[in-house]
């Protein structure tokens, strides 16, 4: 499970004076759902090409499959499969005719196109042209042209950007199954929500250069330990309850409302115990946890632009 | 190295058609161009009849027949940076499709278009072609293929400079087509003022026409190695430029 099969080591790449990536490294294990997130221009998509071997970083090593994306870049192909930002087909061109000319560009023909076009719902789309595929089925075909060589890697370059929240979900879907099948995915998003909700492990990336690596519920630990809860009682003896309790950092109260903030993920059950043990009755009880959104804002001192 | 090329042709043919106005502009007009000046031509009272007839001969079909190669080629522009711009040829180098098969299967869909264009020319014009004449055909239609396939070549280096896709068609109708009107199409090239007939020598359209006015008037091929042997030094120049500078997004 933890045999990297994309290695990045100090990779760099500039356009004239501006530093697109900055000694960017990481790795990725084979199984898992690996995101690199961040705002737009923080260098996912250029680092995300050069592993791909479309793009020649000025420096730094890559390794993906234990081949050298640019050197060895026509056997690399054979074996990732890739969807890029914002790509287009042929406006005329059919489906089944997408898949059928990509089936027939890799040696290996593991996966039929019909069943593809049937996992994917675009079966009765197969005549459709390109041009008049709604967003979420370009997508959708995009991740089946992905898949037609059965990789064993594959790329996804801000999948889900411009798609309704519905699309967007069943999009969630389908990346899950190709991680079920045994895939290594490595995907970009600067969608928090996706990132979180997708993603194994996640590493942040800012101005071209990562500012951590992990998974979301331990970066999330890391930079946004605090916890809070909001309950409504009308026992007015739980303020000085809340306040004597281990962990508490601020209890404010605003009428029968209290919050109650604190450090650690032992907030929640803490408080849930000092309701019970002092027999105080609820009316409402909520949560609010820091996500990955808190995480970016406390790294980079600026939420994150949609 | 060739895997794929000849799906991706035939999708790229089929994807041409399918494009209203790329059949139209560059299969129907021609026809239809040769057709109307082989008529126009053939009812002029006042001119002689030998005139005429050596204009219907030669002159129409050898200046369809360039418009037919140029057409091709300003829609390769066309289509080169359209795809550059929407990321359809990004998309193809991320497969293991070589760049070099890429490129081919346009050119390739070019030749394709230009033969099929000149066999309706010939077919729906024929009684356009006087009877007696012998026009060797299929000579004919190699010297236009190799015209078209040295052109492509500039094509590509047009494509490799165009900003974007907007000034594609712009900058190579304006790139190509002034070279017709000192090609030797209408007026010799020996009748030309002396300065004006050394820039005639250094472009390559005066080649295609000298090869086509010979072929189509019934030359041997020995006697235009020199146009053949220019177009090929043309594609071998321009390839090598583009190669150097082509641009894939």
């Amino acid at each position: 499970m933890n045999t990297p099969v994309i290695e990045v080591s100090r990779i760099r790449k500039t356009y004239g004076k501006t530093v697109a990536v900055d000694e960017v490294s990481f790795s990725v294990n084979e199984g898992e759902i690996f995101g690199l997130i961040g705002p737009n221009g923080a260098g996912k998509t250029t680092t995300m090409e050069c592993i791909e071997g479309i793009r020649k970083p000025d420096g730094g090593t890559i390794s993906v499959l234990g081949l050298d994306p640019f050197r060895q870049a026509y056997q690399l192909q054979e074996r990732i499969g890739v969807q890029l930002q914002q790509a287009q087909l042929q406006k005329r061109i059919k489906v089944w005719e997408a898949v059928d000319l990509w089936a027939s560009l890799y040696r290996k023909k593991a996966v039929t196109a019909e069943h593809l076009l049937e996992q994917l719902g675009l079966t009765d789309k197969r005549n459709a042209w390109f041009m008049n595929l709604s967003g979420g089925q370009k997508q959708r075909l995009f991740i089946a042209l992905a898949l037609i060589n059965d990789p064993e890697v594959v790329f996804l370059d801000e999948l889900t950007t411009g798609l309704d929240p519905q699309a967007r979900r069943a999009i969630w879907e389908l990346v899950r199954g190709i991680r079920g099948r045994g895939k290594t995915v490595f995907l970009t998003t600067h969608l928090m929500e996706e990132a979180e909700r997708l993603c194994d492990r996640v590493a942040i990336i800012e101005h071209g250069r990562i500012l951590d690596i992990g998974t979301p519920a331990r970066l999330v630990d890391r930079y946004c330990p605090e916890r809070t809860v909001v309950l409504t009682t009308e026992d007015l003896t739980a303020d000085e309850w809340f306040r004597s309790m281990t962990g508490v950092e601020a209890v404010t109260r605003t009428g029968n409302q209290f919050t109650i903030r604190g450090l650690g993920e032992d907030l929640v059950t803490e408080v849930i115990q000092c309701l019970s043990e002092n027999r105080i009755k609820v009316a409402e009880f909520r949560t609010i946890l820091p996500n990955l959104e808190d995480v970016f804002l406390k790294l980079t001192g600026q939420a994150i632009r949609e | 190295m060739l895997r794929g090329l000849w799906k991706l042709t035939w999708i790229e043919i089929k994807v041409f058609l399918r494009e209203p106005l790329g059949a139209i502009g560059s299969i129907v007009i021609p026809v239809i161009l040769f057709i109307v000046m082989s008529r126009m031509l053939g009812n002029l009272p006042a001119m002689p009849p030998a005139i005429a007839n050596k204009y219907i001969r030669v002159a129409v079909p050898v200046f369809v027949s360039v418009i037919i190669t140029l057409s091709a080629v300003l829609s390769l522009v066309t289509i080169i940076s359209i795809y550059r711009e929407s990321g359809i040829l990004k998309r193809l180098r991320a497969t293991p499709l070589r760049p070099q098969t890429i490129l081919t299967a346009h050119v390739v869909v070019k030749l394709i278009l230009t033969a099929a264009t000149l066999s309706l020319m010939v077919l729906a014009g024929k009684r356009y072609i006087p009877a007696g004449a012998h026009v060797p055909l299929l000579s004919f239609t190699i010297a236009l293929l190799i015209g078209t396939w040295s052109f492509l070549s500039i094509g590509f280096v047009i494509a490799s400079i165009v900003p974007t896709a907007r000034f594609a068609q712009p900058i190579g109708a304006v790139i190509l087509y002034p070279m017709i009107g000192i090609s030797g199409l209408f007026l010799p090239t020996t009748l030309l003022p002396p300065a004006i007939q050394g820039l005639t020598r250094v472009l390559p359209l005066t080649y295609v026409v000298s090869l086509l006015q010979g072929i189509w008037m019934g030359d041997a091929w020995s006697a235009h190695i020199g146009d053949v042997t220019a177009l090929v030094l043309l594609f071998v120049i321009c390839t090598t430029i583009s190669a150097r500078i082509f641009r894939w997004e």
